[in-house]
């Protein structure tokens, strides 16, 4: 079942002079089995947004729809959403909690009504999905390193076995390795699980190389919503909302001032690497 | 609905009450509470609103976000009003089963309903108007007399300027570790007591390791920069009393005056009478 976001406002701190409009006017439509990527600024509405998904935030003005019904509605049973819209909180291994691994990624999943059994099977399915070391399951979360302890974190959402599942800046903080490391295993979530990804994030470069649409959110609206491809061909215009574009881009378009014949679309060193070859051979 | 804690929080705009000394300000406060506790009629009363009226409109501080503060201790109001409406002896106004109510417990339920929000406003509205910084700068100051007798006040206020600085912070905090285990499924309005009491457990442990972290992190960055107690540091901006601070002086002397005067009235003719009739003998 797709979300959808219809004209939804967020203003914080309303008749106040700190009044913030974080969200204006964002319509968005998110199918089932996509891997979706939110970049922006930092105060661009990002953060704000997610938060809307899963009905942390509800809209000052405009509404959210999942499965046909109004999240913004009274009886609406907000925690079944919560079930099927997972959201990983940026630096989530502040949340953990219990003293050890296990335990707490079965907190999800026995809070949605999973039985003990249930929940015990969710959480070493969930924890083998993010290929977090078997010998430290029963570890306390306090021995292990930052990135075990993020894929802990996500294992805890990935337990109760979400339909979305959205990840708030999943590699703030991490090493290069890590970085990738927790990119190839949210990617693999998505081919594998079929589970629909939103990769929020600040940085071009983790985005662009695994994504197949890209939501770029400025002032609190969206201002590009498209193929990576088709939306890193603005790179001026995403300069000044601060955002730079990925490095192989940048090179690919200094190559063509310059006057070589390079694919202005290229979005990874290996494609560059490709275009910069067949440009040089064919010239 | 964890933001609703406005105590400690600073309001950013621009105010005479913003601009006022702090050490004005801190004694002000001092002065306010005194007054407010030593009122014996209505009369009284009435002039603490007026003067914290008059205040907060000075202050250009919404009265929306004042009154927010208030939220948090509806609790303790409540149990407040209850017990004094309830217990307190004298002329029954309404008994009914085994409860009475009687006038002095209507009269001094209302009264500490009045002190409370009073109190609270009253204090809300100094940490509204003043930086955490330039309130340190005002204890530490106002207080250096206490340096005679040994007291460490620089490492006090210190401390007290970093207790303040973290309320919103831990608020935050908090709030984005309730958002985090809500989204796991966490739920912390429905059921019982006990189980709403559980059902923090989740969101404590993490507050409590995220706040020795920072204070480990700000001590490591204090030391960094050779922190080595109160004594001998200088300002950059040192606190000098400018002419609107004499004012507010004058203002908060005419204001204890005339409280002494209004609200302790019978008290005061009661000792003059004292006196004539001591006289007249």
């Amino acid at each position: 079942m797709p979300l959808i976001l219809d004209h939804v406002c967020q203003v914080y701190n309303a008749d106040t002079e700190m009044s913030v409009r974080a969200l204006d006017d964002v319509s968005l439509i998110i199918p089932e089995g996509q891997f979706i990527g939110v970049i922006g600024h930092t105060g661009s509405g990002k953060s704000t947004l997610i938060q809307h998904l899963n009905g942390l935030i509800l809209p000052t003005s405009g509404s959210v729809y999942y499965n046909g019904q109004d999240i913004t509605d009274k009886d609406f049973d907000r925690k079944e959403l919560r079930k099927h819209v997972g959201l990983v909180f940026q630096y989530p291994e502040h949340q953990l909690f219990e003293t050890d691994v296990f335990t707490d990624v079965c907190f999800g999943p026995k809070n949605i009504g999973m039985s003990k059994k249930e929940a015990e099977l969710a959480a070493f399915d969930a924890l083998r999905k993010v290929g977090f070391p078997d010998d430290l399951y029963y570890a306390s979360v306090f021995e292990l390193s930052g990135g075990q302890k993020r894929r802990a974190a996500v294992a805890g959402v990935l337990a109760m076995k979400p339909d979305f599942l959205i990840l708030d800046e999943p590699t703030a903080g991490l090493d290069p390795v890590g970085r990738y490391e927790i990119l190839d295993m949210v990617s693999e979530l998505h081919r594998t699980a079929g589970i629909t990804i939103i990769l929020v994030s600040h940085s071009m470069e983790d985005v662009a190389m695994y994504v197949e649409r890209v939501i770029v959110m400025d002032k609190g609206r969206v201002a590009y919503d498209d193929v990576p491809r088709e939306v890193f061909s603005h790179s001026e215009e995403l300069e000044k909302m601060g955002l730079s574009i990925p490095e192989p881009s940048k090179i690919a378009r200094q190559l063509i001032k310059a006057g070589l014949n390079v694919d202005p679309g290229v979005l990874t060193s290996g494609e560059a690497a490709d275009s910069i070859y067949k440009a040089l051979m064919y010239r | 609905m964890i933001r609703d804690i406005t105590i400690g929080q600073y309001y950013q705009t621009k105010s005479v009450i913003h601009r006022l000394d702090p050490r004005v300000k801190l004694l002000g406060t001092l002065l306010f509470i005194i007054a407010l506790f030593s009122y014996k009629n209505p009369l009284g009363y009435a002039l603490g609103i007026a003067f914290m009226c008059m205040v907060i409109k000075l202050s250009h501080v919404p009265v929306k976000f004042i009154t927010k503060g208030l939220k948090g201790i509806m609790m303790i109001m409540c149990i407040t009003v209850v017990i004094n409406l309830f217990l307190t002896a004298g002329t029954p106004l309404i008994s009914f089963w085994k409860i009475t109510i009687t006038y002095e417990g209507l009269a001094m339920a209302v009264t500490m309903i009045i002190r409370l929000i009073l109190l609270i406003m009253g204090s809300s509205i100094v940490t509204l108007t003043t930086t955490p910084n330039n309130l340190t700068d005002g204890l530490e100051k106002g207080l250096g007399f206490m340096k005679v007798f040994h007291v460490p006040v620089g490492d006090v206020a210190m401390m007290m300027s970093i207790a303040l600085r973290f309320i919103p912070i831990l608020l935050e905090e908090t709030d984005r570790i309730m958002k985090a285990q809500l989204a796991r499924g966490a739920d912390f309005e429905n059921g019982n007591l006990v189980k709403r009491a559980k059902a923090l457990v989740p969101v404590l442990v993490p507050l409590f390791v995220s706040a020795f972290r920072r204070a480990g992190d700000l001590a490591m960055a204090m030391e960094a920069r050779c922190y080595r107690g109160g004594d001998g540091r200088t300002k950059m901006k040192p606190l000098v009393y400018k002419k609107r601070d004499a004012v507010a002086y004058i203002i908060l002397f005419a204001f204890m005056v005339l409280s002494i005067f209004l609200g302790r009235w019978s008290v005061i003719t009661g000792f003059f009478n004292n006196i004539y009739l001591n006289i007249l003998k």
